[in-house]
């Protein structure tokens, strides 16, 4: 069970990774914070709590893996991996610049730690599946985590591949869904609403746990529970606020691919101290 | 020579070897275990095989998975489904992310027949060719499509594999080498070459025969290999026969034909025919009718190469 004393580091490792979400999409000009804000806090406890990782053994065979399958969200993954010991935490700066390893959506090819490259929504899920597959048959508990948007879901291979894993019983499969209710048109709901979502995951045979995504408690025992349930996969709906944190970032579209300028950096840095 | 067999069996049995022979070979289908031979797989080793049903796109990025976590995976679909409906999957779960999944296109061609347009894949080589890091294998019958599975476990990276279903006339034998991106001479000649892929292979040495009587000494060079084409080869040989005809069961827009047009153009510009289907969709036949509907017979490879020879001067 976590202590206070572990919660409040958690925080402030949060903390620390808003400041830098907002601090490489201001320097790159561009980017994806809206969504890295509600994302960060889930990808720090689930980095600095949960998984089995090596840092400094990136491809280290026996880890478990992680799939940013809504691939767009690369500030708060960068800054988590950074913050976890991939690389300096500098290099964050680099964040979409030209020969960066830090590519606008994640590669795997140029950054060692990130486990597949993204960016074309819909397919992480997948990957997870099959990389559970394999530790499967090799006999090794290696867990295999994956965070799709709420508006990511529309994707039909999310579903193709929530079948699968129900199928298989995947049960080393966790899928946290980042619920902030927002995509780059405006709210989930007015776009296409995905109904009554739990009910639909529970349908596909899925363990379903429902948190406050920015309740480190509750993002850790969700985890833990995931980590429990045999025979099926587990998706934690995690509750968000898009842009948490900052204050002109919260609750709206207009941040899901637009960096702040210098004086709205400054304004969030104020806010986020 | 005039033996046929289904390249699906050849493939089947290059399964069969693999799985035998290397534990970290997987196997995906979509509901088609049965008619593209990989239930043979599923049966000998259960606990290796996943049947992921009607789902290319999650085909795709389940044996993306699994090479992630150091499997040699082959994903089965038919081809037009895996490569069109998978083509976003392949592209950024395979092969950006440089991950060695072998993408398996059955039905090619002409060979789903009489089930029309849509399970004809006329355009499937050439949407595979466009990507980067992406080996293509066609081979041209059975006996080459079980070398070629072989073969393909040692390559690094991504590749697709060609498979047709209906029996095709067996060309090579046991002793002919079979080397990823290396051309396969199948008769030497000086007057026109005639470049093959996949099974057309028989057409071209019959168009050689057809040529061979009117005093012409076609030269045919089969390329189960597209990418990386055998640049060597094929320059080679046009630089002595000064003109070239290509054949094959594909669009002559993406695959071989384009491939050969491209690298004529660049480096030995000389007069080139193409044969194969032109620009158009299949449409319901067997695969005999389809093969004279679409011109693809020694006859008009034949004509072809008279063309190229004319236009040569």
């Amino acid at each position: 069970m976590i202590n206070n004393a572990q919660l409040q580091e958690l925080e402030d490792i949060a903390r620390q990774c808003r400041r830098d979400i907002v601090r490489m999409t201001n320097k790159a000009g561009s980017g994806h914070p809206g969504g890295s804000l509600s994302a960060i806090d889930a990808l720090v406890v689930l980095y600095f709590r949960h998984m089995n990782i090596r840092p400094e053994e990136p491809l280290w065979p026996e880890r478990d893996m992680f799939f940013l399958s809504k691939g767009h969200c690369t500030p708060a993954y960068y800054a988590a991996m950074s913050a976890r010991g991939y690389f300096p935490r500098e290099e964050l700066m680099t964040f979409r610049a030209m020969h960066t390893r830090l590519q606008g959506h994640p590669s795997n090819t140029h950054l060692p730690g990130v486990d597949s490259s993204s960016g074309s929504l819909g397919q992480g899920l997948s990957l997870a599946n099959g990389a559970a597959m394999a530790a499967r048959y090799d006999g090794r508990p290696s867990r295999y985590y994956v965070m799709l948007g709420d508006g990511e879901i529309q994707e039909g291979q999310v579903w193709e591949a929530a079948m699968t894993a129900a199928a298989y019983g995947l049960d080393q499969v966790c899928a946290i869904v980042d619920a902030n209710g927002i995509q780059l048109d405006g709210t989930v709901d007015n776009v296409k609403s995905l109904g009554d979502m739990p009910a639909k995951w529970h349908a596909f045979g899925w363990h379903v746990i429902d948190i406050d995504g920015h309740n480190m408690y509750q993002v850790d025992t969700a985890l833990e529970k995931a980590k429990r349930t045999k025979g099926k996969p587990t998706v934690i709906i995690s509750h968000t606020i898009k842009g948490k944190g900052v204050s002109f970032m919260e609750n709206t579209a207009k941040f899901h691919g637009l960096a702040p300028n210098p004086e709205e950096l400054e304004t969030a840095l104020e806010e986020l101290r | 020579m005039t033996d046929k067999r289904e390249p699906r069996d050849g493939y089947a049995e290059g399964l069969l070897d693999l799985g035998r022979d290397h534990d970290d070979v997987f196997v995906l289908d979509g509901d088609c275990a049965t008619p593209n031979y990989t239930a043979r797989f599923q049966e000998a080793h259960p606990d290796r095989f996943f049947n992921i049903g009607i789902a290319e796109c999650d085909i795709v990025g389940t044996a993306a998975g699994l090479a992630a976590a150091g499997k040699v995976p082959f994903a089965n679909a038919y081809a037009n489904f895996l490569t069109g409906r998978g083509f976003d999957q392949v592209r950024v779960s395979v092969a950006y992310s440089e991950r060695k999944v072998v993408i398996v296109g059955h039905n090619a061609g002409t060979s789903a027949a009489q089930e029309g347009a849509t399970h004809l894949p006329l355009e499937d080589v050439g949407l595979m060719r466009a990507l980067p890091n992406m080996t293509v294998i066609v081979p041209c019958d059975a006996v080459e499509m079980r070398k070629a599975v072989h073969a393909i476990y040692n390559l690094p990276g991504p590749v697709y594999l060609r498979v047709g279903k209906l029996p095709v006339p067996v060309v090579t034998g046991p002793d002919t080498p079979f080397e990823i991106g290396k051309a396969v001479p199948l008769r030497a000649g000086s007057d026109v070459t005639i470049l093959t892929t996949g099974c057309t292979a028989s057409e071209a040495l019959g168009a050689a025969e057809l040529l061979a009587r009117e005093g012409i000494d076609a030269e045919v060079i089969h390329l189960h290999t597209i990418k990386p084409l055998d640049a060597e080869a094929v320059l080679d040989s046009v630089r002595r026969t000064g003109c070239v005809v290509t054949i094959e069961e594909h669009s002559i827009i993406g695959a071989l034909g384009s491939a050969v047009a491209e690298l004529l153009g660049e480096h030995h510009p000389a007069p080139l025919e193409r044969v194969g289907t032109r620009d158009v969709f299949g449409l319901s036949g067997t695969m005999d009718e389809l093969f004279d509907h679409f011109g693809l017979r020694a006859a008009n490879i034949a004509e072809a190469a008279r063309r190229a020879r004319a236009r040569r001067g």
